[in-house]
């Protein structure tokens, strides 16, 4: 097959995690939140999530997927914004920020039958 | 097709002990017989057979972050120092190994995990620079992960007061996820490939500690202009160090050997007979 994308490990993770959880119950949603700075394409990550549940309990299950912009406040000047990419530059030119969001990765819930 | 992840790869990650002849014991299939029980409970909203929802609220990777956890305590009570090293495909990584294994191994053990999809060429290279090496095949996968430097440690079981050095899969995306347990990240570029590595693999140089780079014996032959690259590396990680260096002349390789130091537990030094 192929792949070679770290949504897969993500992915086989969240299934492993969901069907774990679940026991003998069948998982028929699961819902992530996935930050902006982690790298993950969502795209990406729906595809790898229907080939790992396939045999599994959560076969068949939808997968939603929360985006969570990135926030971050400027150490200098004390200015929250929201950063369009992974340069955290403040718009005074100070590169000291901290992050308020977009680094989430979790598995918030999932519905089971 | 492997009934785990779906992958083509039958085998899944293998690991191996690279001995130089005889024995080469491969710890095959293995994905992942790590239970780590966690003991909260499902908040369950409904009581009925129908559809209802359970809370999870749990780290996607908390398996692989728990384990790296595991790693990184089972390592610091040894007082083994693990470097997780991460470039593109031909960055120079191995060389730098092989060197450094050279150079510095008359000081302190080393030893080292190599990461590759297929074969066990670079695992060669390193023995022959005289460490002790496992070659961890990843076959499908673009990364290492913490189970895999778990499995790969017990194969290896390096000394106490080893630098183990994790030579990550050729890839600057993948990796900059999957903590290892290791007591530093360390990101190599080499100078043919050009300036903006930073700008176009931001995630990760976002969570590196060291950036070297590498091959500056071949400035006067490529266009890499050293003070932009590192200007970029520190707009993303304005605490980032960065080491220049040429793995091949030498040049530059103390201060990589000063920052290994900076990172152990113990001092090079204080193992130096």
């Amino acid at each position: 097959m192929g792949f070679t994308v770290h949504e897969l490990s993500i992915a086989q993770s969240v299934v492993e995690a969901v069907c774990e959880r679940a026991g003998e119950r069948r998982v028929s949603s699961v819902r992530l939140e996935v930050g902006q700075l982690c790298a993950v394409v969502p795209h990406s990550l729906l595809f790898c999530f229907d080939v790992v549940t396939a045999g599994t309990h959560a076969e068949g299950a939808s997968l939603h997927i929360d985006q969570i912009a990135t926030s971050a406040r400027c150490n200098s000047c004390g200015v929250t914004f929201s950063p369009p990419d992974m340069f955290l530059l403040c718009g005074c030119g100070s590169a000291d920020v901290e992050v308020l969001a977009g680094r989430e990765l979790r598995i918030l819930s999932m519905e089971v039958s | 097709m492997c009934a785990t992840c779906g992958c083509g790869d039958t085998t899944g990650p293998r690991v191996s002990v690279v001995s130089g002849g005889e024995h080469e014991q491969d710890d095959s299939h293995g994905h992942g017989h790590h239970h780590h029980h966690d003991h909260d409970h499902d908040h369950d909203l409904g009581h009925g057979h129908s559809d209802h929802t359970v809370i999870l609220e749990q780290q996607v990777l908390a398996k692989n972050d728990g384990i790296a956890v595991h790693n990184r305590e089972w390592m610091r009570g040894r007082g083994i120092t693990a470097l997780n090293i991460m470039s593109s495909p031909g960055a120079g990584k191995t060389t730098l190994l092989a060197r450094t294994i050279r150079e510095l191994g008359r000081q302190r053990p080393i030893a080292v995990i190599e990461g590759d999809q297929e074969t066990r060429l670079d695992a060669e290279r390193i023995r022959e620079a005289g460490a002790s090496v496992v070659q961890v095949n990843t076959g499908a996968g673009c990364h290492l992960d913490a189970e895999m430097i778990d499995r790969a440690l017990r194969a290896l079981d390096p000394a106490d007061e080893s630098l183990l050095l994790i030579e990550n899969v050729g890839n600057l995306v993948c990796p900059a996820l999957f903590d290892l347990g290791e007591e530093g990240k360390v990101v190599l570029i080499s100078t043919p490939e050009g300036v903006d590595k930073p700008k176009k693999y931001p995630h990760i140089f976002a969570v590196a500690d060291l950036v070297v780079i590498n091959k500056i014996d071949l400035l006067p032959y490529v266009e890499f202009d050293v003070d932009a690259c590192v200007a970029q590396a520190k707009i993303l990680n304005p605490a980032v160090r960065v080491v220049v260096l040429s793995a091949t002349t030498g040049e530059g390789m103390d201060e990589w050997y000063e920052w290994i130091g900076s990172r152990s537990a113990i001092s090079p030094v204080a193992v130096d007979n």
